[in-house]
């Protein structure tokens, strides 16, 4: 180090003396392919087992390898898992983004960089700790493939060292990641040994980052989103399953097929209780699924944008022929391909009214991993409930991404499979017509072939109530009547929001899904940096409930946060609203591709209530 | 067995077409319950057929060109349910196309029937991508490309049952759609049937009077179910028997020395063959009755997916914790 470098170091180290224990945000640079996955869950998992609450983020390209990606680790005491828009600690291994990643750092940020990139002097203001990786790797591996894939283990090694992770937890988390393959152990142990040492022998401390150990994390796992769906899935008695890969829905059904062969197997013959296909497009993915659900089929699918666009035309026979099906939005970047890597809240308005025609489709909208999971149960018990397609609105941020959770409850409630005829039915309501509105909700009874009731004919042209082929104006116009008020059934059906009204506060934030995260931390810091308190409502369904409107009315000011350019859901609420709460309606909006964070939250509406 | 109609059939002068009426005796007269029948068709003529037979069944008139994937859906939910899907030339090669070659490609059990006259009857007389080379439309267009041959894509494709048929055949049409209802696996038949609104016409190869001509009868084919005795006169030296899953056996008379009904290659040589000379060969073209279906590759239970109680489908709470500790 030169002396001028020291200097700058020493000034560093005086500016920034205090410790900075278990909030901060590590992002490793690397090259997607490099199999830099497994460093990276393992240096999540350790945190987390150090009990420090931890959320990890990767931002991937579309590519199978060579293109830039980004893993990001967020510690947090007080528990926030959102994305942190700063990054504090930088490993840079790719040589293509290493300039403008340490450029973009925030003063006083530190950066563990692969020697030969040399980029310490891009910056006074950064520490820099350089680290040899290819001479570190050489004595651990002759084989050229197994180094490339352990390379990445000794910045783990090394950042044990700098931010005193404890070793022994590292090897934990490397053992739960890679089973029983002890070679493999062995092989990754080593290369995080190397690191470590490296980092003790040559790397002094200057930074001011620490993960400290907490008990914040006791008896909470780490789950993607997507796997928790597909365990509710399974949970919910899904019995059909047809599918059509696409990013970043697929790993819904792919972790589904594990659980399904594994759990799923009737114990007497051992065979199937459960079918799976692969589609051949989404088109055919919903039209199995409503042939399944004709049928009495617990069936559904899971897609992402494009995917959505395609089931338009399956999506309103389901609703005009009121067949349930259950459809995973797992949503991404659009319009059209769009970054099918990058995460977004832009299906709201599609899938609100998909298909032509007057259509509604009701929408749950999951906020975390055990909502995917609770919600997917939910999903099922309403689409049959109302024999209509239900939508569950994800998105890549919280299908794909590593989120903690409490474990799973097992469900309290039976299965509902709706209203189905049976002989004691048909005795009392005397005749069985398909589309009569026997009860006044809306919902009419239902008989499925082989079940000994009445068969109907479904159809997606005109009907009567007696699922006749109809074009007379009073059977069209009265069968959109009863559909219209089998929604407003589903209003009282679906789960209610979330509501934190506070006492004496006057502006409220309304949010969903993963834009949560940042809401709850955006609260926090309106309270804490400027004293102002915000009442919440976090949705958690559509169509809206009575709560909604009454938070309206309690606000001056609604703002609703949302991950998409035109403000779809606020577009959706609008709609509903009187002209009094229309007035009061805001919107903050973010569509970057990236989570939404509390600090952009924050001063989006500060900028919106100083400018008002 | 019921044939009332409760809604009038798409064209005057069609009555209930022949190609319905050979359906309702061939399932009557196999003696099958019509309520363990499913009928399902997507868009067009063909596709308001399934309202006209079978009342007792379950029916599902889906979109254009998509019935294969409901059909799937629904034979795989309720695998007890004998399923016949019927189509259009429109339906299945133009915008069903997609659906029509995975279907075919998983040999789902159920019969498939094309009433294929080479246009659009319900948009008022279009050429469909059936319809021949240098044929000609009512208003005097010609049609300047190549047909898609159903039968040869569907025995290609992995189809077990591949038949063509002429509505004006009734015996020979009746035959195969009872041989079919007693196959396992996809048994599609392509059933050349005259629009005689829109492709009724001089210039039109799927006329009747055109069919009549050019029709090269593949073999006489004979159904004979497995519980009646089985008295057919043959000559040893010119027939075929075919054994179904059922039990059942089809006895087909060659009429070709060399044809073979379980050769595909035979099958689709035969095609181009009379195809090139301007023929319909019609007849079981190709059959492989032994060929494992779509419900044996998914390895489902026995008893109806769509019938299994909870007990079957939620696992307990064991499950749930089991799987939870492998995310702590």
């Amino acid at each position: 180090m030169s002396v001028t470098a020291s200097a700058v170091q020493d000034t560093i180290r005086e500016a920034r003396s205090a410790r900075i224990a278990n909030d901060f945000a590590i992002q490793v640079a690397t090259v997607n392919g490099s199999g830099s996955q497994t460093a990276n869950l393992v240096l999540l998992r350790s945190i987390f087992q150090m009990g420090v609450p931890v959320s990890g983020k990767n931002m991937f390209p579309s590519n199978i390898a060579g293109l830039p990606t980004w893993y990001t680790i967020r510690a947090s005491s007080k528990g926030y898992i959102g994305r942190k828009k700063e990054v504090d600690f930088l490993v840079a291994m790719n040589p293509e983004t290493a300039r403008e990643d340490v450029l973009t750092l925030p003063s006083g940020a530190a950066t563990v960089y692969d020697e030969p990139l040399r980029l310490k002097d891009l910056r006074g203001d950064v520490i820099f700790y350089p680290v040899p990786f290819d001479k570190l790797i050489t004595p651990i591996t002759h084989d050229a493939k197994l180094r490339r894939l352990v390379r990445n283990m000794i910045y783990d090694g090394v950042l044990s060292k700098l931010l005193s992770i404890d070793m022994a937890q590292m090897e934990k988390a490397l053992r739960k990641q890679l089973g029983k393959k002890e070679k493999a152990i062995a092989l990754n142990m080593s290369a995080l040994k190397a690191g470590y040492e490296y980092a003790e022998a040559n790397l002094p401390k200057l930074d001011p980052f620490v993960i400290e150990p907490m008990n914040k994390t006791q008896g909470m796992l780490l789950i993607e989103g997507n796997a928790a769906a597909a365990i509710g899935c399974m949970m919910a008695g899904v019995t059909f399953v047809s599918w059509y890969p696409i990013t970043p829905s697929s790993s819904l059904c792919e972790s589904l097929i594990d659980y399904l062969k594994k759990y799923r197997k009737d114990p007497e013959t051992g065979k199937a209780t459960y079918a799976v296909i692969q589609a051949e497009d989404e088109i055919a993915a919903l039209g199995m699924v409503i042939g399944a659900s004709w049928v009495g089929a617990r069936a559904m699918t899971s897609t992402a944008g494009p995917g959505i666009s395609l089931m338009a035309e399956f999506t309103g026979l389901g609703y005009y022929t009121e067949v349930p099906a259950v459809i995973f939005d797992i949503q991404r970047v659009g319009p059209s391909t769009g970054l099918p890597t990058r995460t977004a809240q832009q299906d709201v308005l599609a899938a609100a009214v998909l298909s032509h025609g007057d259509t509604q489709h009701p929408m749950l909208l999951p906020s975390s991993a055990s909502e995917c999971y609770t919600m997917a149960m939910d999903a099922f018990d309403l689409a049959e409930r109302l024999q209509t397609p239900v939508f569950v609105l994800s998105d890549l941020d919280l299908g794909m991404n590593t989120w903690m959770s409490y474990p799973f409850e097992y469900p309290k409630k039976p299965l509902d499979r709706g209203k189905r005829l049976d002989e004691a039915t048909l005795r009392r309501i005397g005749e069985f017509a398909r589309y009569r509105d026997v009860d006044g909700d809306g919902i009419p009874y239902r008989t499925v072939p082989g079940d000994g009731m009445p068969a109907y004919f479904a159809r997606g042209s005109g009907h009567n109530e007696k699922a006749q082929y109809s074009e007379r104006a009073d059977d069209y116009a009265n069968n959109l009547d009863r559909l219209a008020r089998k929604f407003q059934t589903a209003r009282t059906l679906v789960p209610k929001p979330e509501v934190d009204l506070v006492r004496g506060a006057r502006v409220g934030f309304i949010g969903y899904g993963t834009t949560h995260w940042a809401i709850v931390e955006s609260r926090d810091q309106l309270k804490a940096e400027r004293g102002i308190d915000v009442s919440y409502l976090r949705l958690r369904a559509y169509p809206f409930t009575k709560e909604v409107s009454d938070f309206i009315d309690a606000c001056d000011r609604v703002y609703l946060v949302e991950q998409n350019r035109d403000a779809q859901m606020l577009s959706l609420l609008k709609m509903e609203c009187s002209a009094v709460q229309f007035a009061k309606l805001r919107s903050i909006r973010h569509y970057i591709g990236l989570p939404i964070d509390g600090r952009s939250v924050t001063m989006e509406l500060l900028k919106q209530e100083e400018g008002r | 067995m019921s044939t009332e109609t409760t809604v009038q059939p798409p064209a005057p002068g069609r009555k209930i077409n022949r190609i319905t009426e050979r359906i309702i005796e061939s399932f009557f007269e196999l003696g099958i319950d019509p309520t363990q029948v499913i009928k399902l068709s997507g868009i067009g003529c063909s596709s308001k057929a399934p309202a006209y037979f079978l009342s007792s069944a379950h029916g599902f008139n889906s979109v254009h060109g998509r019935m294969p994937s409901v059909a799937t859906g629904a034979v795989v939910g309720n695998r007890k349910m004998i399923a016949i899907g019927v189509s259009g030339d429109g339906d299945t090669g133009a915008i069903g196309i997609g659906q029509f070659v995975h279907l075919m490609r998983r040999n789902l059990p159920m019969i498939y029937i094309i009433e294929d006259n080479g246009c659009y009857g319900l948009t008022k007389g279009q050429f469909s991508p059936t319809a021949d080379l240098g044929s000609t439309l009512k208003t005097g267009v010609v049609n300047d490309l190549p047909p898609i041959d159903t039968c040869a894509l569907a025995i290609e494709l992995g189809a077990s049952f591949v038949a063509r048929s002429f509505s004006g055949d009734p015996k020979q049409l009746k035959a195969i759609l009872k041989a079919a209802i007693s196959h396992r696996g996809t048994a599609m038949i392509d059933v050349i049937s005259p629009c005689v609104t829109f492709n009724d016409h001089e210039g039109s190869t799927k006329s009747y009077s055109y069919v009549k001509d050019h029709d090269e009868p593949l073999a006489d084919v004979s159904f004979i179910p497995y519980f009646e005795e089985v008295t057919v006169e043959y000559d040893p030296g010119s027939t075929t028997e075919v054994t179904l899953h059922t039990g059942s056996r089809i006895m087909l008379r060659k009429m070709a020395e060399d044809y073979q009904p379980t050769d595909k290659m035979s099958a689709l040589r035969l095609l181009h063959e009379t195809m090139t000379r301007g023929e319909y060969a019609t007849g079981i073209l190709y059959i492989e009755p032994d060929k494992q279906d779509f419900l044996d590759l998914l390895g489902i239970t026995d008893e109806p997916l769509a019938a299994l109680p909870e007990a079957k489908t939620r696992p307990g709470k064991a499950v749930l914790d089991e799987i939870m500790e492998t995310f702590r």
